[in-house]
């Protein structure tokens, strides 16, 4: 049986001209989506719809996105200063979704990287981060390749429904179609659209460059220095503990955490 | 004679045969999509076309134009003195003598035609074609022979039942070839499809020595865009594939051919002819696509029909994507067929439709999209090479005497001295000139070329807005695919910015100064020099001269190419070629450079920062390579105030 995938797009920013632009992330969710389901993949972008629509920014972006292939995509009509969550998680439910992709992190709002978290925590749902490939999905459950550091992949299996969000590692999106993206329909739906309180007391400024820590090259050979320039961050004093007991793990976790002075 | 009214019968039925041929010819042509034209005043200017246009290019081969007129112009006489001798029976002993003229004419360019092709060069199609001379002198001898009596030479009723049948047997073969296989596909379509291709030309300006080179914009919106299957063309564009004598002059040119990339100009535009009537390549009789990759497709093995998707089995897509548009082919084309046209007309549809662009095309076209330029750099960081240049901005000035477009030149450090080099001479010559500066964008050349019409569109308008807001007489550029796009292209979109406004490529501007004797220039004493003419400056603009004559002013003489002026080789830099880079046997910036040894030349002047690239690109030793606003700008003689 055909699993319900469901690939969730937002409005990306180019960091060189931040101009609206579809999502690297997103693109990869979409690409993901396109290859477990083909034309039964749901796409769906929760934003505004209203009469500025046509002709907007925001419509340029999704008929990119609808110009890898999709003859429909779902707008969630929700206003700017709305919280996303609970029209997205109503949604996911009513569409009795059992995949659902989307990128690590928005590139313009707030860009947290919550907005995964806080559908699973929503929906009550197993959530599996920086996926690099849905490997298979049978009889209730997904193999999923999780990417880590410097090409290294870690296989998991996560029981349906689930979210996941799509690495940088995950194959790139297609190529947009402009053809196709002109004629792809939205389907604008109404959802409950609740006020982001919180935010709408925020005042936005220009982020000023931060000063930054020299880095020190201690590498000595070349090889060093490729491994410094291309590996991600990484403590060099983690251990792996396996065996322990759930007592010592915590503990050790415990430990941590007033070392690094996140509790006092 | 017993049977005499077996010839006038037997050319009634041939001509009525040719009569029903011509009008299905037609109505494959008819198609195609609707492209307006005038009927009339088209099929009466065709005469004068063939005599000066088309004979203009054929002309460059003496033998074969010269053969051409005494074979093409006995025939169409003889043709018509035939129907009134023999079919409509005027009695005339003059008109019969004219007959046997022209057939005597006809036959002496048989011969030669004969001769060319006792060992045929390898751009001429084979198959069919070796039977042309043959049936071009049984025509002539045959009719010769059936007119004697007419003329008087003979009396009336000579021979006897033999002769008429063994004559009567060589009309059905000559006629059979001349006229039915005009209409039905043989190799006289080019005389029927070639005179209404002339008449009903796409692109009428290039008659009577005008220039049309700017491609059509596409249609947006539509249910399909760009080309899919032959019946998306206009009807003329079919007719005119129709319309080739597979002469391969195109692909002696091609230099994508001649790097073995799998494109054949002559190959594609007979596929192209196989799409619009149906069928398969196999009695093609020419060279193939090169096939580099060792594909082997089988000759055959290429089908297609009016109404299937013609990358789908007719012709692949890279032998789409390997033409640089470096118009070569349609240059040298006696029958004015526009081969640029078609490709980019059916790249649209694999870019706009499909998604496929290959290799960096997509990530070039996003970036274009969201930068304003190919390779995503900070649209803000647009003016920085001109950081210590100290030259006026339009925002701040509004109106200049000259507008400088700087073209993405602006963000390569290779192309930026070339800038350099021309800001210092305008500011030698005291010139007014001002930048657009961070809101010039990219001219939309290569999204074009890739078949992204709908991004080039948008950024012609936006630039021409932005355009519009200042004054300037004259727009100079050093980039020769943005001075064609701004010159030809930006035209379509309803704008007035660039109405009575020079665009100028900046050979031509600054051989004006110096003619002026604005600039004092040194002779140059750097050895034997070479000029390459960059394809868009040249093929596609006529500017020949200017950058010759400013090489002259500093006392070069030009140590020309044997491939240079309107023949120039392409360097591989255009149409996207770079970005969509389908291999091939050698790189076509080689073959270019290898022209230039030839020369001995120690330096290769252009004209373009992308010729300077792909020619810089090729390993030392080889001449050096600058742009002439390098060279001028070292020779210049600066007076002290
Ligand atoms: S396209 Fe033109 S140049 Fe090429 S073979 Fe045909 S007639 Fe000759
Ligand atoms: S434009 Fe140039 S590269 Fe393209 S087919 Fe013609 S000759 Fe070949
Ligand atoms: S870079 Fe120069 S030679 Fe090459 S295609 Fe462009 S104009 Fe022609």
């Amino acid at each position: 049986m055909q699993p319900n995938v469901i690939s969730l797009v937002s409005i990306g920013r180019h960091p060189q001209s931040g101009r609206a632009r579809r999502s690297e992330q997103d693109g990869r969710a979409l690409e993901l989506g396109l290859k477990l389901s083909g034309s039964h993949l749901q796409v769906a972008h929760a934003g505004a719809y209203d009469s500025t629509f046509s002709g907007s920014a925001e419509e340029t972006v999704l008929r990119q996105y609808a110009g890898m292939g999709l003859k429909q995509m779902t707008v969630l009509k929700q206003s700017s200063d709305a919280d996303v969550i609970p029209s997205l998680s109503h949604y996911l439910e009513s569409q009795s979704a059992q995949v659902v992709l989307l990128g690590v992190r928005a590139e313009s709002g707030e860009s947290s990287g919550m907005v995964p978290y806080l559908l699973a925590e929503s929906l009550g749902w197993p959530i599996v981060s920086r996926v690099a490939d849905i490997v298979s999905i049978e009889n209730g459950e997904a193999e999923v390749l999780l990417a880590l550091p410097r090409g290294q992949r870690r296989s998991v299996t996560v029981t349906l429904p689930f979210i996941a969000t799509v690495d940088n590692a995950a194959p790139e999106p297609r190529q947009t179609a402009y053809g196709p993206g002109q004629r792809a329909q939205f389907n604008a739906v109404d959802t409950p659209e609740v006020l982001d309180e919180l935010r709408i007391n925020w005042v936005e400024a220009p982020a000023k460059p931060r000063p930054k820590r020299l880095k020190v090259i201690k590498a000595k050979t070349a090889a060093e220095r490729f491994k410094a320039a291309t590996a991600k961050a990484q403590g060099g004093s983690g251990k792996v503990m396996k065996n322990e007991s759930a007592q010592e793990k915590a503990q050790a976790i415990f430990d941590l955490l007033i070392e690094e002075k996140v509790i006092r | 004679m017993i049977f005499d009214w077996l010839p006038s019968v037997l050319i009634a039925i041939v001509l009525m045969l040719a009569v029903v041929g011509a009008v299905r010819r037609i109505s494959l042509w008819r198609a195609g999509q609707p492209s307006p034209v005038n009927i009339i005043s088209g099929l009466m200017a065709m005469p004068k076309r063939y005599l000066h246009d088309l004979h203009h290019v054929v002309e460059r081969d003496k033998y074969m134009s010269r053969t051409h007129v005494a074979t093409g112009g006995g025939f169409v006489l003889a043709m018509f003195l035939v129907l009134c001798v023999h079919l409509f029976g005027v009695d005339s002993k003059l008109l019969a003598w004219a007959l046997l003229a022209s057939l005597v004419m006809m036959f002496t360019g048989a011969i030669f035609v004969f001769k060319r092709r006792r060992n045929p060069p390898s751009r001429l199609s084979k198959g069919p074609w070796m039977r042309l001379p043959k049936s071009l002198m049984t025509f002539a001898v045959t009719f010769f022979v059936l007119t004697l009596p007419a003329a008087g030479i003979l009396p009336d009723g000579t021979g006897n039942v033999l002769l008429t049948l063994v004559l009567s047997a060589l009309i059905l073969v000559s006629l059979g070839e001349m006229l039915f296989g005009m209409t039905w596909g043989g190799p006289m379509k080019h005389a029927f499809a070639g005179a209404l291709h002339l008449a009903f030309h796409r692109r009428q300006e290039r008659f009577g020595g005008g220039r049309s080179t700017g491609l059509k914009p596409a249609d947006l919106g539509v249910e399909v865009h760009g080309v899919s299957k032959p019946t998306d063309f206009k009807w003329n564009q079919l007719l005119g594939f129709d319309a080739c004598v597979q002469c391969g002059r195109c692909e002696a040119m091609c230099p994508a051919f001649a790097a073995g990339q799998p494109l054949n100009p002559k190959k594609l535009i007979q596929d192209m002819v196989v799409g619009l009537a149906g069928g398969t390549d196999a009695n093609y009789a020419g060279s193939h696509y090169p096939d580099p990759q060792g594909k082997g497709r089988e000759p055959g093995s290429a089908k297609g029909s009016p109404t299937e998707v013609i990358t789908a089995g007719l012709v692949d897509a890279e032998t789409l994507w390997s033409c640089t548009t470096c118009r070569a082919c349609v240059e040298e084309c006696p029958m004015m067929i526009e081969h640029v046209d078609a490709i980019v007309d059916m790249r649209r549809f694999l870019t706009m439709e499909k998604g496929e662009t290959p290799n960096k095309g997509a990530e070039v076209l996003d970036n274009i999209i969201a930068t304003d330029n190919p390779n995503g750099y900070a649209p803000g960081s647009r003016t920085n090479w001109a950081a210590d240049q100290n030259l006026n901005v339009m925002r701040d000035v509004k109106k200049a005497e000259v507008l400088f477009w700087v073209s993405d030149g602006a963000f390569d450090m290779r192309s930026q001295r070339i800038l350099r080099s021309f800001v210092k001479l305008l500011k030698a010559a005291n010139v007014d000139v001002a930048i657009l500066g961070d809101e010039e964008r990219d001219s939309g050349d290569v999204a074009r070329r890739l078949g992204d019409d709908a991004t080039f569109q948008n950024l012609a308008k936006r630039n021409l807005q932005t355009l519009s807001q200042y004054e300037f007489k004259t727009i100079v550029t050093t980039d020769p695919h943005a001075f064609h796009c701004l010159r030809n292209e930006y035209g379509d979109f309803g704008s007035d910015a660039l109405d009575n406004v020079e665009v100028l490529h900046h050979t031509t501007y600054l051989n004006r100064l110096v003619q002026d004797g604005k600039l004092k220039l040194d002779t140059f004493k750097g050895g034997t020099v070479t000029y390459h003419d960059p394809c868009y400056l040249g093929r596609y603009n006529g500017e020949y001269e200017a950058p010759r004559e400013l090489l002259r002013s500093m006392g070069i003489e030009v140590a020309e190419m044997e491939r240079s002026g309107f023949r120039s080789r392409c360097c591989g830099g255009g149409g996207g070629a770079p970005i969509t880079d389908i291999p091939g046997e050698k790189r076509i910036a080689d073959m270019r450079v290898e022209d230039a040894k030839e020369t001995q030349a120690d330096l290769i002047a252009v004209g373009c920062q992308q010729c300077t690239a792909m020619l810089e690109g090729v390993v030392e030793p080889r001449p050096e390579i600058r742009d002439i606003a390098e060279i001028l700008v070292d020779q210049l003689i600066e007076e002290v105030h």
